[in-house]
């Protein structure tokens, strides 16, 4: 059985349908990339299953169980933690309180705590005083990514942490990703740069305009393919 | 004759002012909410006090102990039950719900105590005074100026030293952020509104055991609040402490010269501090 899973999934914003029955699957210590192009339902896909946006029960399942209907303080505080598109750390907090609250609502002791994240991003113990918003974009990316993992998540689901960061930096925040997969979490990637989605993930799922277009190993999906599902078949 | 005994008598007084608004700063500092019926409240929990104090034959800091869990709870409540339901975008729903509630209620406590003008006794305190050198001082403005900086330094620590005051913080910057972290952004409001609740018992204490009240008193009361606020810059705690000071030793500057003046001087420098400081003195960084 799956560890998480989208049977069906629709959303949609008012009249606007934005995803149109998107069946992932997700196993246990497993991770996955989904890449598309702007406005492809990435961010959608991902704001369903934690929860911001809530769908019928079944549409999600976690660990057996429909998840689809609950809000995203309950799906966090069952283990599916996310990095937000954009970072959104909270202003009015310094950098170790964005980490403290990353906590608020799950504390089931494990791998990640201050100091075992301040481990991974060195840089922030040194900055663990200033307030969140004064960091550069690839600090308070990687505040984000902390904060995400320390509530010690079962799952992680990633939007875009590479979106505005310069590749030294990215390679940065991706050196961590061994480490996050080795404290047990599964990972979901959702990103732009197809690059780098096929060298960390062990399976994609393209997605364009609300739909999987294309499901596979990195190793058995072609350029061409990426390419068609990306833009469709007459770009 | 403005001495230093009118100044201190004004920055006591300020210390009442800044308990009115401290409640007021505390739930618009997280939830962006104007309470239009938070001057009622503080009546409210006045004759809570009252009813505590007569009913167990309590004086009225024992009755404390009773009336402030209770108005947390009817905080609570008021926020979880209505309040939440019209708080969003528009800040318009919630001006006009606080402000029916206020109508409510002082109709209610109209007809449950009359129009009679009430007063809480605190017994001897109520006259006592020390001499600070400077001035003779009532032992109760001095209490009253006490716990405002009391009630104050509580809430900066709940805001900045604890688990909850980060969450409070957290969900005042984004709450959808914040429901990601497990935060619940209802409830967050439902606690804080009981926060605010418990403040307004401390100043509906001394507000009764001051002056007389009744039940229209509210909408002054919530007017000098809301001015201490503002002066203050919102969201500041400090800054509500400083407001309600300035407003205090205005009105009582104001009333030295002619006692008709007292209200008018406290309008006046609030007009004043905000033409030099449009945002108040201590205006939060980010908002
Ligand atoms: N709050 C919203 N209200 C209305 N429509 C929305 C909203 N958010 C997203 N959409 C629409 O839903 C579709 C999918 O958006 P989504 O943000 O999921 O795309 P995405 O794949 O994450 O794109 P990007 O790569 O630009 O982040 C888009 O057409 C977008 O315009
Ligand atoms: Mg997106």
């Amino acid at each position: 059985m799956a560890q998480l899973e989208t049977r069906g999934l629709t959303a949609r914003y008012g009249d606007f349908q934005a995803l149109f029955g998107i069946d992932l699957t997700l196993d246990e210590g497993e991770t996955i990339a989904i890449i598309g192009a702007n406005g492809a339902g990435k961010t959608t896909l991902l704001r369903s299953i934690a929860g911001v946006l809530r769908q019928d029960p079944g549409m999600v399942r976690f660990d057996g169980q429909d998840i689809g209907h609950l809000p995203a303080d309950e799906i966090m505080a069952r283990g599916i933690a996310m990095v937000p598109e954009g970072r959104k750390l909270f202003p009015s907090l310094s950098v170790e309180e964005n980490l403290l609250i990353g906590a608020y609502g799950r504390k089931v002791g494990g791998a990640w705590t201050p100091d075992a994240i301040y481990d991974l991003f060195p840089i922030l113990k040194e900055r663990r005083n200033n307030p969140g918003t004064a960091l550069s974009g690839g600090q308070q990316q990687m505040v984000a990514i902390g904060r995400a993992l320390m509530s010690n998540p079962r799952v992680l689901l990633c939007d875009e942490i590479s979106l505005g960061l310069a590749p030294v930096v990215i390679r940065d925040i991706y050196a961590a990703l061994p480490r996050i997969r080795e404290s047990g979490a599964s990972v979901v990637v959702v990103e732009q740069d197809i690059g780098t989605a096929l060298k960390v993930a062990g399976r994609v799922y393209c997605i364009m305009e609300g739909r999987v277009t294309l499901e596979g190993t990195p190793d058995t999906v072609s350029r061409d393919d990426i390419h068609r599902a990306y833009f469709g078949a007459a770009a | 004759m403005i001495g230093a005994d009118t100044i201190i008598q004004g920055v006591l007084l300020g210390g009442l002012y800044a308990l009115f608004a401290a409640g007021l700063s505390l739930v618009f500092g997280i939830m962006r909410l104007v309470n239009l019926a938070h001057g009622d409240l503080i009546v409210l929990a006045a004759y809570l006090l009252l009813v505590v104090t007569t009913a167990l034959g309590l004086g009225p800091f024992v009755a404390l102990l009773v009336a402030a869990p209770a108005m947390f709870v009817i905080g609570w409540t008021l926020q979880r039950v209505v309040l939440n339901r019209v708080l969003g975008p528009d800040i318009l729903p919630p001006l006009l719900v606080t402000f029916g509630l206020s109508v409510v209620l002082q109709n209610a406590l109209l007809e449950g105590f009359t129009n009679d003008s009430r007063r809480l006794r605190a017994g001897p305190l109520e006259t006592a005074s020390v001499d600070l050198g400077v001035a003779m001082v009532g032992v109760m403005p001095l209490m009253t100026f006490a716990s405002a900086v009391a009630v104050i330094l509580a809430l900066q620590w709940l805001f900045y030293r604890t688990e909850l005051g980060r969450a409070f913080r957290a969900t005042s910057d984004d709450p959808v952020t914040a429901s990601l972290m497990g935060v619940k952004p209802a409830s967050i409001f439902a606690t804080a509104t009981g926060i605010a609740m418990l403040v307004v018992t401390i100043a509906a204490l001394f507000l009764g055991t001051r002056a007389n009240f009744d039940p229209t008193i509210g909408p002054a009361r919530l007017i000098y609040a809301f001015q201490a606020v503002i002066i203050g810059g919102l969201g500041s705690l400090w800054g509500t402490l400083a407001g309600g000071v300035i407003i205090g030793v205005a009105q009582t500057v104001g009333a030295a010269i002619n006692p008709e003046w007292q209200i008018l001087a406290g309008h006046i420098a609030f007009l004043a501090v905000l033409l030099i400081r449009p945002r108040g003195l201590f205006p939060r960084a980010v908002d």
